[in-house]
C-alpha cells in the first residue's frame, strides 16, 4: 500500500502551490468549490497566479481581490445567486488591485481544452461558439476545417493546469477520492494537471475507496496531496454534507461593493483567521449547524464481488 | 403595474415555461429558467427533461427552490449525474430541443451579450461572461432569450457577441458554419418578441398593462409589431401557485 499522502491545508498550499502557477479550481460549477485552499492560497500570498475554471461562483473574485491573479481563463467569474463579482470588474476594468489577462471561454470549451489536456492531445475540435466574437482572433483559438469533410470547426487547445484542486466528499490517505453528486469538469481537470490536491470532508480507510471504484474521480496514483478539512466547500455545498449557504454570497456581495469593503472582508473572514475550523467558528456553530444535512438517501448498495 | 396580481418575473417564467413543449429535452440554465422548467413539467409538459451544465439530468423537477444548479435537492433523485461534458456532448450533437440565455444586453437579431458592455479597451463595463450561454447558443435546436425591457437592454446592435443568435440577418449562421438553431423567442418584463425571416425579432405580444408605446420607448431600436400582435396571456391561478409554492420567499419571482 502507498504511503500517507495527507497533509495540512497549510502545508499541502506551501509546497505545491507556487508564484505563477496556474491553477484549476471549482470545477464542479457551483458545489464542492475549494474555498478553504482558496483562503489559505490568499493568506500565503500567492502571487500571478493563473486562475482556470468553467464558471467560478466569488471564489475567483475573492482571489482577484486579494492580488493574487494576474490571469483568468473561464467561462463566468461573478455570484451565481446574487449577481457580479465587484473585484473582477475592478481588476478588469480599472486594474485594483491589479490589471489582469482575461481569456474568454465558454463553459463548453473549457471542458474541451480540459479534455485535451486529460487525453494528451494538442487540442480538440468542436462546433460551438462559430460566429461568437469568444472565437475571434485575438483568442486562444483557431479556425479550422475538418479532414474527413468539409465542416467547419473551432479548435480549442488544451489546458493543462499546474496544479487541481478538488473539494471531494471522502478521500483514503493514499489518494483514493469518492465525490458524487454533479462533476461539471472535475475528471477531466484531474486528469489533465500536472499536481491534484484532493480536499475531503472525511478520511476513510482504503477499503472504502475500493468497495467502490465507479465512484473514484482519479486514480489514486495521480493525486499529489491529500488535506482533510471539513466545511472546506462552504459556503458552497457538500451533497450529503452540507447545503449551500445562499445568504453568505448575498453578504459577500453587499460588503465587497468597494476595494476597501473587500479589503475589510479579506482581513475578516481569511487574513483574520488561521484556518477553516476558525472561519467555522466565526461562521457561528448555530449557522454552520442549520446548514448540515438531516436526511439520509443512502444509495442502494451494489455487489462487485468476484466470487 | 401594481394592481395586477403577478409580478413580471412571474410573468415571465410562465412565458417561459409555455415554450417548452411535452417530451422535449431543455438545456435549464440559472435563475428564472429553473422556475420555468419546473413549473412546465408540472403544469403541461410532464415527459420534458432538464440538461444543466455542470452534468445534471432530471426528469422530475427539484423539491424545492434552486438558487444555483448545484444545490443539493437538484441532484437528489436526478436521473443522472455525470460530468458537464456530456449534457454538452448531446447538445452538440443537436439533442436538445430547447435551451435558455439570460442576457446582458441583445440585439434586434437576437445576438446576446454578458461579456462586456460598453466600449472594449476603453471605459467598459466587465458583464460574468458566457457560462454555457454561447454554447446553448451555438447548438440548441432554438434558443429563449429572458431578460428586463429597457433601451439599455434592447440595443440596436451589441458590441460584443457572446452567444450568436442571427449575426446580421438570415442566412449568417449557416456562414458561420454554426451546425442548426438560432434564437427563437425573447421574453421581456414587457412583452414576447418573436424572430422572422429576416431574423429580426418583432413584437408579437404585449404584457398586460403595458402599452405599444411602452415598448417603443423601451427598445434600442426602431422595433416592428406583429400585425395580430396580441396581449400576452396572463398566468393561470393554477401557474401562480405552483409558481409560489416552489419560490414561496418570492426570492427570483418577486
Amino acid at each position: 500500500m502507498a504511503s500517507s499522502k495527507i497533509l495540512t491545508m497549510r502545508e499541502a498550499i506551501s509546497r505545491y502551490v507556487g508564484d505563477g502557477d496556474s491553477i484549476a479550481l471549482g470545477l464542479a460549477l457551483e458545489a464542492l468549490i475549494p474555498f478553504a485552499a482558496g483562503h489559505e492560497i490568499i493568506r500565503q500570498r500567492r502571487r500571478d497566479l493563473t486562475l482556470i475554471g468553467p464558471i467560478s461562483d466569488i471564489l475567483f473574485d475573492q482571489l482577484i481581490g486579494a492580488g493574487c491573479v494576474k490571469s483568468v481563463i473561464a467561462a463566468w467569474i461573478g455570484n451565481v445567486s446574487a449577481g457580479l463579482g465587484y473585484n473582477y470588474r475592478r481588476a478588469a476594468e480599472s486594474g485594483v488591485p491589479n490589471p489582469i489577462e482575461i481569456v474568454d471561454h465558454s463553459n463548453f470549451t473549457i471542458s474541451l481544452g480540459l479534455t485535451a489536456g486529460a487525453l494528451g492531445v494538442p487540442y480538440l475540435p468542436t462546433r460551438t461558439l462559430l460566429g461568437s466574437d469568444i472565437a475571434r482572433e485575438n483568442g486562444p483559438f483557431k479556425r479550422g476545417v475538418s479532414p474527413f469533410g468539409d465542416e467547419q470547426l473551432l479548435f480549442v487547445p488544451a489546458i493543462v493546469p499546474d496544479v487541481t484542486i478538488l473539494h471531494v466528499q471522502r478521500a483514503s490517505a493514499d489518494g483514493g477520492c469518492h465525490a458524487w453528486g454533479n462533476l461539471g469538469v472535475s475528471a477531466e481537470a484531474a486528469l489533465a494537471g500536472k499536481r491534484v490536491i484532493v480536499v475531503a470532508e472525511e478520511i476513510v480507510e482504503r477499503s472504502v475507496i475500493t468497495s467502490d471504484p465507479n465512484r473514484v474521480l482519479v486514480p489514486p496514483h495521480r493525486v499529489t496531496a491529500v488535506v482533510h478539512e471539513p466545511g472546506g466547500a462552504h459556503p458552497s455545498s457538500v451533497q450529503g454534507y452540507y447545503g449551500r449557504d445562499h445568504a453568505f454570497y448575498g453578504e459577500y456581495h453587499t460588503a465587497t461593493k468597494t476595494a476597501a469593503g473587500s479589503e475589510a472582508w479579506l482581513d475578516r473572514w481569511v487574513h483574520g483567521v488561521e484556518g477553516r475550523e476558525r472561519f467555522l467558528d466565526l461562521l457561528g456553530a448555530e449557522r454552520w449547524r442549520s446548514l448540515a444535512v438531516r436526511g439520509n438517501s443512502p444509495a442502494a448498495p451494489v455487489n462487485y464481488s468476484a466470487s | 403595474m401594481s394592481d395586477l396580481r403577478y409580478s413580471p418575473a412571474e410573468l415571465m417564467v410562465v412565458a417561459g415555461s409555455r415554450e417548452i413543449g411535452d417530451g422535449d429535452v431543455v438545456f435549464v440554465g440559472m435563475r428564472l429558467p429553473l422556475i420555468a422548467f419546473a413549473l412546465a413539467k408540472r403544469m403541461h409538459a410532464p415527459n420534458a427533461v432538464g440538461f444543466f451544465e455542470n452534468g445534471v439530468i432530471r426528469d422530475s423537477p427539484s423539491e424545492s427552490l434552486l438558487y444555483t444548479m448545484g444545490d443539493p435537492p437538484n441532484i437528489e433523485g436526478a436521473s443522472m449525474c455525470c460530468s458537464m461534458s456530456t449534457v454538452m456532448g448531446m447538445l452538440q450533437k443537436g439533442e436538445v430541443d430547447l435551451g435558455y440565455i439570460g442576457g446582458a444586453e441583445v440585439d434586434r437579431f437576437g445576438n446576446v451579450n454578458t461579456s462586456y458592455a460598453g466600449h472594449v479597451g476603453k471605459e467598459f463595463v466587465k458583464l460574468p461572461g458566457s457560462g454555457g450561454a454561447a454554447d446553448i447558443a451555438s447548438l440548441a435546436n432554438r434558443f429563449v432569450v429572458i431578460v428586463d425591457h429597457n433601451s439599455r437592454r434592447l440595443v440596436e446592435r451589441v458590441k460584443y457577441i457572446t452567444s450568436p443568435g442571427n449575426g446580421d440577418g438570415a442566412g449568417w449562421r449557416e456562414r458561420q458554419g454554426l451546425p442548426r438553431g438560432g434564437p427563437s423567442a425573447i421574453i421581456t418584463t414587457m412583452a414576447v418578441l418573436l424572430f422572422g425571416d429576416d431574423g429580426q425579432a418583432f413584437v408579437a405580444s404585449i404584457h398586460p398593462g403595458v402599452s405599444a408605446d411602452d415598448v417603443r420607448a423601451n427598445t434600442g431600436w426602431p422595433v416592428r409589431f406583429a400585425p395580430d400582435c396580441a396581449t400576452t396571456p396572463e398566468p393561470a391561478e393554477e401557474e401562480l401557485r405552483v409558481i409560489r409554492a416552489i419560490d414561496p420567499t418570492g426570492f427570483w419571482t418577486r
